[in-house]
């Protein structure tokens, strides 16, 4: 029998990738339900508010961005629960693949499957609350932005809570301070967009805040995979 | 010289030279905050001039001031104890950071509710989103209140310490990125802010009680931290030797 060769890290990557993204499909209602979700707040804010056209326009991005939050961070708690409960997470941290690979490769599956939708989805809100049509662009680049900013700060958050009994609440509590930046500056320059007021500070801020959370969150969430798993 | 201070640091971290040692320094904390904080009162209340705008509400900065001061440091103090515990898996460090959160906590809080009662006969509001330092207390407030559920919801002491720890570094590199973006989102806000930047220069008379009031609210927060910090080795080493020879020590 020939020794078989050690896959290479983008190999591993990509595996990680690909078995995380194969198990939402066999199960798309881990996938769907965060969207149902996305798309029922942002329904229950005109019903509580009343119908009034100008309000609405006021209040959709931050409406949208506020849902957005809330459905990401839904789905954060399954990030590394089934893994933890079959045993595979133990497979994983043994792996000889870098554990900071690995779990940005399930961060990237999490956006995937959950932020990705997302934003493909906002659109459609961004037009029931009649906002104009120049600034859906800008929520969508920011979104993006956004959504995988917050895939990866709560990487962070899903590795020191997995297998705690009290997790998903406290995984809120930890993670949403954190993502306050996010949200200030993406709603915001979406609100700033539907003014005709200039973007490009805010959407450079939330690229640099990506940047930044794409650097060192994959770290910590593996510091933290192995303190949790020990 | 530096064989000395290794020396000193070691023994320092080991947790009954830190014991006894603190119990030591903790009535020099108290007396020395207490009376500090007394001159701060004393001299803040009576013998400062009333300032020309805001009258006599303005006195409340000498608890203001300290206390939104105490909790950044106390933050700080966790994020330097928490890396230190990480990096050289010192267990003191871990202690004093689990021991500075609730202080931490306390003095955000009380940052808050002055904040908000000055407020009120300034502002016309107990609370303004307008005002960026409000708002980034609050956010810190959550993350101390995030820092200690996680740190009860694990049960094993070793485990809290680092889960705990590696969440305190990320809150860290947050805690400035925070603050910008709360400043940056309330500088859009329309309507005028009452707070200005670089008022009237401070007399002295004010300065000086001040000044006062910030030392001595930190040394009687040194006092408090040490006095937890005592209690946290203690109860983490109820099963060593020393704490029994202690105990026994002391009832015999």
């Amino acid at each position: 029998m020939t020794e078989p060769a050690n896959p290479t890290l983008w190999q591993g990557f990509a595996a990680v990738v690909k078995r995380d993204l194969l198990l939402a499909y066999k199960r798309p209602g881990d996938m769907l339900n965060p969207l149902f979700f996305f798309a029922m707040v942002s329904t229950l804010f005109p019903l509580a508010i009343g119908p009034a056209g100008d309000q609405l326009k006021l209040l959709g991005p931050g409406v949208v961005w506020v849902a957005a939050l809330l459905s990401v961070l839904l789905s954060l708690n399954s990030m590394y629960l089934s893994d933890l409960e079959d045993g595979s997470l133990d497979q994983l941290i043994l792996s000889p693949q870098p554990l900071p690979l690995i779990a940005l490769g399930k961060t990237v599956a999490h956006w995937l499957v959950s932020g990705f939708p997302l934003v493909l989805v906002s659109p459609l809100i961004a037009i029931t609350y009649q906002m104009p049509t120049e600034t859906i662009g800008v929520m969508v680049v920011t979104l993006t932005l956004g959504t995988i900013s917050l895939s990866l700060l709560g990487s962070v958050g899903a590795a020191l809570t997995v297998g705690l009994s009290r997790g998903n609440a406290l995984l809120s509590l930890l993670v949403l301070p954190l993502a306050m930046p996010v949200l200030i500056f993406g709603a915001r320059t979406v609100a700033l967009a539907a003014a005709d007021d200039a973007v490009s500070a805010g959407v450079y801020f939330l690229a640099a805040y990506c940047m930044l959370a794409l650097s060192f969150a994959p770290f910590a969430a593996a510091a933290a995979l192995k303190i949790s798993n020990e | 010289m530096f064989r000395h201070m290794w020396i000193f640091l070691h023994k320092l971290a080991s947790p009954p030279h830190f014991y006894g040692l603190a119990a030591k320094m903790i009535p020099w904390f108290y007396v020395s905050g207490l009376l500090l904080i007394a001159y701060g009162t004393i001299a803040g209340l009576f013998y400062a001039p009333a300032d020309y705008q805001q009258g006599d509400a303005f006195r409340i900065i000498y608890v203001h001031v300290p206390a939104a001061y105490l909790s950044m440091m106390a933050y700080s103090i966790m994020a330097i104890s928490a890396g230190i515990g990480l990096i050289w898996r010192m267990k003191l460090a871990h202690a004093v950071a689990a021991a500075a959160a609730p202080l931490g906590a306390w003095f955000t809080f009380l940052a808050l509710a002055t904040g908000s009662i000055w407020g009120r006969p300034m502002w016309g509001t107990w609370w303004e989103w307008g005002d960026p330092r409000l708002t980034s207390e609050l956010i810190m407030l959550f993350l101390y209140f995030g820092y200690m559920s996680l740190r009860a919801a694990i049960d094993e002491t070793s485990k809290a310490d680092k889960a705990s720890a590696v969440l305190i570094l990320v809150g860290a590199v947050n805690v400035p990125i925070i603050h910008f973006s709360v400043e940056w989102w309330s500088s859009l806000h329309q309507g005028p802010t009452l707070v200005r930047e670089g008022g009237p220069a401070i007399e002295t008379a004010m300065l000086y009680p001040l000044l006062g009031m910030i030392l001595g609210f930190t040394l009687f927060f040194g006092a408090l931290l040490l006095a937890r910090v005592r209690a946290e080795v203690l109860h983490r080493e109820r099963r060593s030797r020393w704490v029994r020879n202690l105990i026994l020590g002391e009832s015999a």
